[in-house]
């Protein structure tokens, strides 16, 4: 890989922004932005949410227009009033959130939009087209497959090919592997690569700073709408570095974790089984327990039935076997009121959607589960001085950014929102806390803040399951690690074993590891 | 001179941006005041076109509506029957329940409202305070239970709301013509025997003998029975636990289903909730205005308090005013009826305030072009 990268470095620039900015009431998203994407090289582009990546982006790919400053796409200074243009031009982004039609095939979706064919839809010439095309660039698809019965990596390979086949030669990736499970980014990184060796350009926007190291031929950081490292080599460089150039400050990867002893056990589970969203078997037998003042982490590949775990704990799911006991008491199927409770809090995956209602105020939305205890109930209405109080209260603690209590949380960025969440399920003090993906899709300065709110939730005698598919986060937060595989529960290890634990997220039970290994010792 | 001006438009550019923080209330305001002037300015346009004169047309309406304290009062009578199927329609819709069954819900409560005199519940000379209390009653509890049907319907077996309650529309209709025909006929005629007067609603005119300038004014009771659900409604969703489910649901049902509201349970009072205010207004109007149970006793006051409800962005307190506006528009339009005019006018102030919801969520900004 090392090759290729040393012969970019005289390759010409394919684009070239210089001295971009753009201006929003009261923010100056983006301030003389220099920018330059070589041909065949994969630059990645960092910086916190907000740091002016994404304004830059749409900057390039017409949906801004910069208040000032330039931009020259293969020499050639080009003004782009629309995304069209710019596709027109040979530059295609790809979004986080996909744009396809579910439920029609690859080459309708590819297709859509585009002036030919005219009339008759000769799809077969297309779908044979579309595949060639795929194979070329690595990128394998069966053309007449409907959309819904593609995984989410598959149908991120529709959306390259629909980018490729309206002839982009730059790409720009949207954090392209937020939406990936572990094991296929590997093989989404070797497209990549394939990609850029044929030739295309590829800007790829991402938080995960290890994938930075292990992919990108040069960086460029954005902090504050300002680059504070250009084009730079990413050779040598440790995530240390890479983390302050982001956030302008030290970042404590290293957690300080305080010593607790585990207290009671406050949550067991024994045979625990459930059906999926599509009534196949999700979870095959779940034995675990949670113990007062103890973080478990639970690792395993997405999909392997956490988010039904998750689920069934909290009573968005029913059980369809087994038992759930929180404190002593039988919670099995109870409904979430109930279990919320029993004192069980629940951080969901889906903020925006399970976790907090758009519309509604901060206030609102931190009240959403004491608005029916005293002192924000008052007899049948809710006290509108005691809640707003209440809502002030947590905003200033957990340090929430917003104009008021009043902003709809829609506003709010993906950090705050989650302090919102993070702030009204603390604040009930719950005896078990059940936290999926904590951290997923911040910026490392609030992962910083979501882990030691939970750090601190843990001192304070809670039992908390943590689920996550960053294995550093798991290892550096848990006391205990508990590995999920197709619905079961592998094996359980203290020592944070990586290679122990890697070997359980691909099947392989711990009495077998153990047996194998002890063979090697002795 | 000519010069410069002509530059403003090549060197200026107007974009929409979606707007990154809430709207002000008093731009909200001007938006909709805007977009009403926007309506009549087009419809002026229109009428010029064919051939009429707007400005005496708008001045009829205006007259035929807001003239005098008589005219007047006849747009209350028919603002009142839309305020409270209107509020009906916004406790529905807050919660994202499409119930479009408030036509066949105040049919309904007419009917319940009726049933007090006509089967009877109470003997004829019973005081009109004991009337008014039973009828309301009564009113309320038929309309809510012609609520409750479709709510259990989709609570238990997952039916779309928006075909059983506009489907229960025709039913109730129906219902009625059945005891308007058989049961309680008058004489063979589709109607039955005129109310006694203590089972009226007491109307303005009634106190003349006292003031004589309320002489011929038939504004009723129910104004104040809807301004009380005004309060009442606002009060429910906006300060009390019911309304902040309510509210949640409607936003967000996942997220109300996370913190462990029933959205069930809701469903069902919500949708009586809705009945009952429907029914209310069927109660109304029957003992205000109507003072018999007959066919047609209501001009789609349900679909028009959908419209009502929709023009009032689910404000309780707005209602009250867009229903003054569409009652004005139903009166003058019985006043200029061939021409259709208010009809036109409605439709246009209808698209244009919907349109103008754009202007809410986007703002203006005139951008200049860089130079060269």
């Amino acid at each position: 890989m090392n090759l290729p990268a040393k012969n970019k470095e005289s390759s010409p620039n394919v684009v070239e922004m210089k001295g971009i900015t753009k201006e929003f009431p009261g923010v100056l998203a983006a301030d003389h932005v220099d920018f330059s994407l070589r041909k065949g090289e994969i630059h990645a582009l960092l910086g916190e949410n907000g740091a002016g990546k994404s304004t830059l982006m749409n900057i390039l790919t017409g949906l801004y227009k910069q208040d000032y400053g330039d931009i020259f796409v293969n020499g050639i200074r080009r003004v782009f009033s629309s995304p069209n243009q710019a596709i027109a031009a040979g530059i295609g982004m790809v979004h986080q959130h996909f744009m396809l039609v579910p439920t029609q095939t690859v080459t309708e979706n590819v297709l859509l939009g585009l002036d030919e064919p005219k009339f008759h839809l000769n799809l077969k010439k297309y779908d044979l087209r579309i595949k060639q095309l795929g194979e070329q660039m690595g990128l394998p698809i069966e053309p007449t497959t409907k959309i819904w019965q593609l995984s989410v990596g598959e149908q991120q390979r529709v959306e390259l090919i629909k980018m490729l086949y309206r002839g982009a030669e730059i790409l720009i990736l949207d954090e392209p592997t937020a939406v990936l499970a572990p094991s296929e980014i590997e093989a989404f990184f070797q497209t990549l690569r394939k990609m850029t060796e044929q030739g295309k350009s590829i800007i790829f926007i991402t938080h995960k700073l290890h994938e930075v190291l292990q992919i990108a031929d040069r960086l460029t950081i954005m902090r504050r709408g300002k680059v504070t490292a250009s084009g730079v080599d990413p050779t040598g460089m440790a995530i240390n570095d890479l983390a302050k150039l982001m956030v302008g400050r030290e970042i404590a990867f290293e957690i300080h974790k305080k010593e607790v002893k585990p207290g009671q056990v406050v949550l067991t589970t024994t045979d625990l089984e459930c059906l999926n969203d599509k009534g196949l078997p999700a979870l095959r037998g779940i034995n675990l327990h949670i113990c007062a003042g103890e973080i478990v982490g639970l690792a395993g590949v997405a999909g392997n039935g956490q988010r039904e775990l998750a689920d069934v704990l909290t009573g968005l799911r029913k059980v369809t076997r087994g038992q759930i006991k929180v404190n002593g008491n039988d919670i099995t199927n109870r409904d979430p009121k109930n279990i919320i409770e029993n004192g069980v809090s629940h951080i969901p995956e889906d903020r925006h959607h399970v976790g907090s209602s758009p519309n509604l105020s901060i206030t609102d939305n931190v009240i959403m589960k004491n608005y029916v205890k005293k002192p924000i109930a008052q007899g049948l209405t809710v006290n509108q001085k005691a809640s707003e109080k209440y809502a002030a209260n947590l905003r200033n603690t957990y340090e929430i950014l917003s104009p008021s209590i009043h902003t709809p949380v829609r506003l709010l960025s993906g950090g705050n929102l989650q302090k919102v969440i993070l702030a009204r399920e603390i604040s009930g003090q719950p005896g078990i806390m059940i936290a999926m993906q904590p951290t997923r899709g911040l910026d490392v300065g609030a992962i910083e803040g979501v882990q030691k709110l939970i750090l601190k939730q843990q001192e304070e005698g809670a039992g908390i399951l943590l689920v996550s598919e960053e294995l550093e986060e798991l290892l550096s937060l848990s006391d205990r690690i508990y590995v999920i595989f197709e619905g079961k529960i592998m094996g359980e290890v203290t020592d944070r074993d990586v290679d122990k634990i890697g070997m359980m997220m691909t099947g392989t039970p711990l009495d077998q590891i153990n047996f194998t290994a002890g063979g090697n010792h002795v | 001179m000519s010069k410069s001006n002509s530059n403003i438009f090549t060197r200026y550019r107007i974009t929409f941006e979606p707007r990154l923080t809430e709207i002000k209330w008093w731009q909200s305001l001007f938006i909709s005041v805007s977009a009403l002037v926007f309506a009549l300015i087009i419809g002026a346009i229109i009428l010029k076109v064919v051939g009429g004169d707007p400005w005496r047309a708008y001045t009829h309406i205006a007259k035929a509506s807001f003239g005098d304290i008589g005219v007047f009062s006849d747009t209350m009578v028919k603002a009142i029957p839309l305020m409270l199927v209107g509020l009906a329609s916004v406790v529905a819709f807050k919660m994202k329940l499409w119930n479009i069954g408030t036509e066949g819900q105040f049919y309904l409560g007419a009917f319940g409202a009726s049933m007090v005199v006509l089967l009877p519940i109470l003997p004829e000379d019973s005081p009109q305070w004991l009337f008014i209390m039973v009828m309301v009653i009564f009113g309320i509890t038929f309309g809510a239970m012609w609520g409750f049907i479709p709510g259990y319907l989709k609570v238990k077996y997952n039916v779309n709301e928006i075909i059983s309650t506009l489907m229960m529309n025709y039913i109730a209709v129906k219902w009625n013509d059945f005891f308007i025909y058989a049961v309680w006929s008058e004489g063979g005629f589709q109607y039955s025997k005129v109310f006694p007067k203590n089972a009226w609603l007491p109307r303005l005119t009634d106190y003349s003998q006292y003031i004589p300038e309320l002489r011929g004014l038939t504004t009723h009771m129910g104004l104040i029975f809807a301004l009380v659900a005004v309060v009442i409604v606002w009060f429910i969703l906006y300060r009390s636990r019911w309304g902040y489910e309510i509210r949640l649901i409607g936003d967000n049902p996942k997220a109300a289903n996370y913190a462990g509201i029933k959205i069930k349970k809701n469903i069902i009072y919500v949708m009586m909730l809705s009945g009952g205010l429907a029914g209310l207004a069927g109660m109304s109007e029957i003992t205000g205005v109507v003072h018999r149970l007959q066919g047609a006793i209501s001009p789609g006051y349900g679909y028009t308090g959908i419209i009502v409800a929709w023009l009032a962005k689910l404000n309780p307190f707005l209602v009250v005013i867009v229903s003054i506006l569409f009652g004005a528009l139903i009166l003058a339009g019985r006043e200029i009826q061939p021409s259709g005019v208010p009809k036109l006018i409605q439709g246009i102030i209808l698209v244009s305030l919907i349109a103008s919801d754009y202007l809410v969520r986007n703002r203006i900004r005139v951008i200049r072009k860089i130079e060269g």
